[in-house]
């Protein structure tokens, strides 16, 4: 469901993304790994139809992102790494202009509204303007709004950071929930995530793939922990 | 076109949900007031509002900016705009809808200058057409101005550097047009060039809709700065979004 093709961007004279190339299927929950300034939210960005490549294309559910970037952004939810939403707005003002403009209306609205606000429990918030709001509710309001459309694609960066340890909890699980009929990519530090939810890993550092395995593999291949797996790899490549 | 009615929407709620809208609301309303009265309502003892209009294009210099100066810099500072470029819409409707709500804020804002007609109404009997067109030329150089405002908040991420810049954009091309300028230009220009800066200015097209008269050429001025602003503040936006 998505296809990424040499996909290249630098910002000034630093390469962020450095010619990557990975499908992923319905189905599949692939987890983008490496260290800090590695191109995940690059990538990602480009895959949201925020940033444009410069060189290299992608589709998402077979739409162009550089030719139709209207249908991919419909067809996708997307979670940044920072949580943008407008502060002085209540949830569920908030979660309702997400509504407008995705055009979900009426009975359907309100069915997308019931079934998303208890699935990220928000309740107790919705009436709360987002700024007073804590990191761990924020992004877990961002999830609700990429979830709302019910899309078929989820690009989420970093999802669980700033989360409690049930909250991460609860968010794995939502996401293992979804995984079976949804092609999904998350970006993260996290290791035990990786375990945790991926069925499939890919290993970046410094715009290019390292590695495109799985972490089951991964850890039979090298004999060791995940942890001990990504140094190595990250470390003896980039250096 | 849904998706412009709901950025519209939004942002004419975020007005009225900050305190913007209110500071912004008493502050016009009693300059507006105070430098009509100033400028001797009373004394020339006649039923029109030609002190009001006369003193608006002034007021709007520093007005209208402020308004203008949050609507893409805050949104790039915060980053909101990462969620609204990743939302199905095109950046053209973005534009717009932002532009129109903040319009709209705009002409409310002139709406409740209404005690002012009131009070000419009392007092004798005033041309209403001349207010009429009078209304409708302020409207025109408000988002004339709101455009220009538009432009430099795409700009820059900065709020202060973009209204600086826009209040100078719109100073400009309002003193452009003042007698003043004009005659100091004419001792050194041709005249040809005096008057390509004269038809230039808002001061001209705003003065001459006072008149009474919407004539093709003043709409036509106001349309054209409109148009041109909101696609440059678009084409500066799909290039700059991201940074």
């Amino acid at each position: 469901m998505i296809e990424v093709k040499e996909l290249r961007r630098n910002f000034g004279p630093v390469v962020a993304v450095d010619g990557i190339s990975f499908s992923v299927e319905r189905g599949e929950v692939l987890g983008l790994l490496g260290p800090n300034g590695a191109g995940k939210t690059t990538a990602m960005r480009i895959l949201a139809c925020f940033l444009k490549p410069d060189g290299g294309t992608a589709t998402v559910c077979g739409y162009d992102i550089l030719k139709d970037p209207i249908n991919v952004c419909r067809s996708l939810g997307y979670l940044a790494e920072n949580v943008p939403a407008y502060n002085e707005m209540t949830v569920g003002g908030f979660l309702n202009f997400i509504c407008d403009v995705r055009e979900i209306r009426g009975k359907d609205r309100k069915q997308a509204l019931d079934r998303i606000v208890p699935m990220c429990s928000i309740d107790s918030v919705y009436h709360q303007t987002i700024e007073t709001l804590s990191k761990g509710y924020k992004r877990r309001v961002g999830l609700a709004q990429a979830l709302i459309h019910d899309p078929d694609v989820l690009i989420l960066d970093e999802p669980t950071d700033g989360l409690d340890p049930n909250q991460k909890h609860e968010v794995r699980k939502l996401i293992g929930k979804m995984a079976k009929d949804k092609c999904i990519v998350i970006s993260t530090h996290i290791l035990e995530e990786v375990e945790a939810v991926c069925s499939r890993t890919i290993i970046i550092a410094r715009g290019r793939i390292l590695v495109d395995s799985t972490p089951k593999k991964l850890k039979e291949e090298h004999q060791c922990s995940l942890d001990a797996v990504f140094r190595r790899i990250t470390r003896t490549k980039s250096a | 076109m849904n998706s412009f009615m709901a950025v519209f929407k939004r942002e004419l709620k975020s007005y009225f949900t900050t305190p913007l809208a209110y500071v912004f609301l008493v502050i016009f309303l009693f300059f507006s007031g105070y430098l009509t009265f100033k400028q001797g309502f009373y004394e020339m003892r006649q039923a029109d509002m030609s002190a009001f209009f006369m003193n608006l294009p002034l007021l709007f210099v520093f007005m209208v900016p402020s308004t203008a100066m949050r609507l893409w810099a805050e949104e790039r500072k915060v980053g909101s705009i990462e969620l609204l470029f990743t939302l199905p819409i095109t950046i053209t409707q973005a534009v717009l809808g932002k532009f129109f709500a903040a319009w709209l804020f705009l002409t409310i804002a002139l709406g409740l200058t209404f005690p002012m007609v009131i009070t000419v109404c009392y007092l004798g009997e005033p041309d209403v057409g001349l207010i009429i067109t009078g209304y409708v030329g302020s409207i025109l150089m408000a988002g004339g101005f709101l455009a220009i405002g538009c432009f430099f908040s795409a700009l820059s991420k900065n709020q202060v550097i973009s209204f600086v810049l826009s209040v100078v954009a719109c100073a400009v091309l309002v003193f452009a047009g003042m007698p003043t300028t004009l005659n100091y230009a004419s001792t050194f220009l041709p005249i040809g060039m005096v008057s390509a800066i004269e038809s230039m200015s808002f001061q001209t097209h705003f003065e001459s809709i006072q008149r009474g008269v919407l004539k093709f050429g003043d709409l036509s001025y106001f349309v054209l700065l409109i148009v041109g602003w909101i696609a440059a503040c678009s084409i500066i936006l799909d290039e700059r979004k991201a940074r």
